[in-house]
């Protein structure tokens, strides 16, 4: 098992270290920081003394063997837009996209094992024909445009919510509200997918002759083999959820790193933009890890194949 | 004689369209979506012009109105733009846009999948490698950073949501090629000295297709709903021309006075992933022959 987790770690560092190279060069080609820090007045000279002083005079390969020795070094730079370490700045807003990202995920995967089950206990029952509907629309919303009608309705005409910011609990129900809708909606397709395949395998109509009562066969009997998809998915969603933080962020005004990130990018602060897709990365990569650990640990096929 | 030919009439529709109208719910995700793609073909050309024109008696008109005639149903904009002919000229360009990266993302992906499956060198492991960097990475930040440094422009999108879509494709058509490359044509061919390029594209190709296409079909509506993100953060499509996407970002500005102005594109947005995904899924159910029944039962019952 250890070596099917070490193998595949070693495969996503890969991964995590092309990506930062192409992050590199990509944003150097976004263009002269020199224009978006300096007064529009400035002479060519000064955003040359600009450039020399921050070092982005020198050939590109200089600079990406500098980036390489500042990181064995753990500097990651300063962030010019902020005039902070780059890194400071990113552990900062980290901890606040985690909290939302934790919050709506787990009470996404909560709620799509409950619907999910539930549904597929009686395929195209009621209750099926609802859950499904709903988690189709949850999985189809375009989550900018959820946001914005949510800020009309809860905000502006019935004034229940703040608009956005952080530091209520108020705060936090609609992003995490809105963050959760497209895990919810993917994650209920696969519990009910996969619930209603296992619910016509074998042991389970074994279980059904002998008399087990309806819910002990959901909830006890197929649920734990019906979770192996749905941790594969949830995993595959962490990377989808950033997406929505990006989005959900901006909208709501939250000091996360997907605010940070589109700010750097934005202001060509090279700096910030490698260290905030440095801690993504890296945050995706653990996250990984746990779930293939997590996988193992529900399904002994995959904990002896390596051993 | 005459049941042969009520046999013969009856047969003629295709079951698979029998079924779908069977099912309320995906026949009318079904005319949604070709009431939207004829919408977005034909209506262009009939009210396109009301798209950029300004009428400003018309300014910030609220819906279900019929003062200013029926273009202006939906209301207008703070410039006094027909809603309506916005949202025709919006499909138009969403769909436009969606489609051709599908298109690019299924040849780029698929040609790349034949060849990570068939080489077993470092080529191919290259390939995966080059796909592993793109799927640990959230999508929309890439295509954020791509689309600023390349500079936002519409080849510049589609290639974007292409790339960031390639994986799916390639790892599918990878993993078929590898069943399929085991199977007894392939080495018949082999043994009759069809080369390479040969045995990939006119032996192994046609079988991964189908599986291929149905997967450009699904993903479909999340190449929408990313083009959408993306336009809406301000980095996809540029003014003057628009997407639904960017009509919800420029409404977003007037929403206390003006709320349709951001509504509409969205709800266009929502209704048009919402049918496709509708009709993928119940196409999930049509091709699973384990499940299928379900859909042949519902009839029975509801006579």
């Amino acid at each position: 098992m250890f070596a099917y987790v070490f193998r595949r770690s070693i495969q996503s560092l890969i991964a995590v270290a092309g990506l930062l190279v192409l992050v590199f060069f990509l944003s150097r080609l976004t263009g002269d920081p020199a224009y978006l820090y300096l007064p529009l007045d400035s002479t060519p000279a000064q955003r040359d003394a600009f450039n020399e002083l921050n070092g982005f005079n020198d050939p590109i390969y200089i600079q990406f063997g500098r980036y390489l020795l500042d990181l064995v070094q753990l500097d990651f730079g300063t962030a010019l837009s902020r005039n902070r370490p780059a890194m400071e700045v990113t552990l900062q807003a980290f901890p606040e996209t985690l909290k939302l990202a934790a919050i709506a995920m787990t009470l996404a995967i909560v709620m799509a094992i409950v619907v999910g089950s539930l549904a597929a206990a009686r395929p195209n029952g009621f209750f099926d024909r609802i859950a499904t509907t709903a988690s189709l629309a949850g999985a189809s919303a375009p989550d900018f445009w959820v946001a914005i009608v949510a800020i009309l309705v809860f905000s502006v005409s019935l004034g229940l919510l703040p608009t956005s910011g952080t530091g209520t609990a108020l705060h936090w129900i609609m992003p995490i509200g809105v963050l959760m809708l497209r895990p919810f909606g993917l994650l209920t397709q696969v519990v009910r997918g996969s619930m209603m395949g296992v619910l016509t395998s074998a042991y389970v109509k074994t279980a059904r002759a002998k008399g087990v009562s309806g819910q002990k066969i959901v909830f006890v009997h197929a649920l734990r083999n019906a979770m192996l998809p749905v941790v594969t998915v949830a995993g595959d969603l962490a990377a989808t959820l950033v997406n929505g933080a990006v989005v959900i962020e901006t909208i709501f005004g939250w000091p996360g790193i997907g605010k940070l990130m589109i700010d750097a990018i934005l202001r060509r602060d090279f700096a910030l933009i490698q260290s905030t897709v440095l801690v993504t990365a890296v945050a995706i990569f653990i996250l990984n890890i746990v779930i293939d650990l997590i996988y193992a640990a529900l399904d002994p096929r995959i904990r002896h194949q390596a051993a | 004689m005459e049941t042969q030919a009520a046999q013969k009439r009856a047969s003629r529709i295709p079951l698979p369209f029998k079924l779908l109208f069977r099912d309320p719910l995906a026949g009318a995700a079904a005319v949604f979506l070709i009431i939207v793609t004829a919408c977005a073909i034909i209506a262009p050309m009939l009210i396109g012009h009301l798209a950029e024109a300004p009428n400003f008696r018309a300014r910030n008109m609220a819906p279900f109105s019929l003062e200013q005639g029926f273009a202006y149903i939906l209301g207008a904009d703070t410039l006094g733009r027909s809603l309506l002919a916005r949202l025709a000229v919006g499909a138009r360009n969403t769909l436009g846009i969606a489609a051709i990266a599908v298109m690019c993302s299924l040849l780029i992906g698929g040609t790349l999948g034949l060849i990570a499956g068939y080489s077993r060198g470092w080529l191919g492991n290259a390939i995966m490698r080059a796909t592993d960097i793109v799927m640990s990475f959230p999508s929309l930040l890439l295509a954020l950073i791509v689309l600023f440094s390349l500079g936002p422009s519409i080849p510049n999108l589609i290639l974007v949501l292409a790339i960031t879509r390639v994986p799916i494709y390639l790892r599918t058509t990878r993993a078929e090629v590898l069943e399929v490359r085991e199977r007894m044509f392939v080495s018949a061919a082999t043994a009759l000295g069809a080369s390479d390029l040969r045995l990939i594209f006119s032996h192994i190709a046609p079988m991964v297709l189908p599986t291929v296409l149905t997967i450009g079909a699904i993903d479909f509506a999340t190449v929408v709903l990313a083009e959408s993100s993306l336009s809406f953060l301000g980095l996809g499509i540029q003014a003057p021309a628009f997407t639904w996407g960017s009509m919800v970002a420029t409404g977003r500005g007037y929403l206390a006075n003006a709320w349709w102005v951001a509504f509409w594109p969205g709800l266009a947005i929502l209704l048009t992933t919402l049918s496709l995904n509708i009709l993928s899924s119940w196409w999930r159910t049509y091709a699973d022959p384990h499940q299928r029944w379900r859909l042949e039962l519902g009839k029975k019952e509801r006579k």
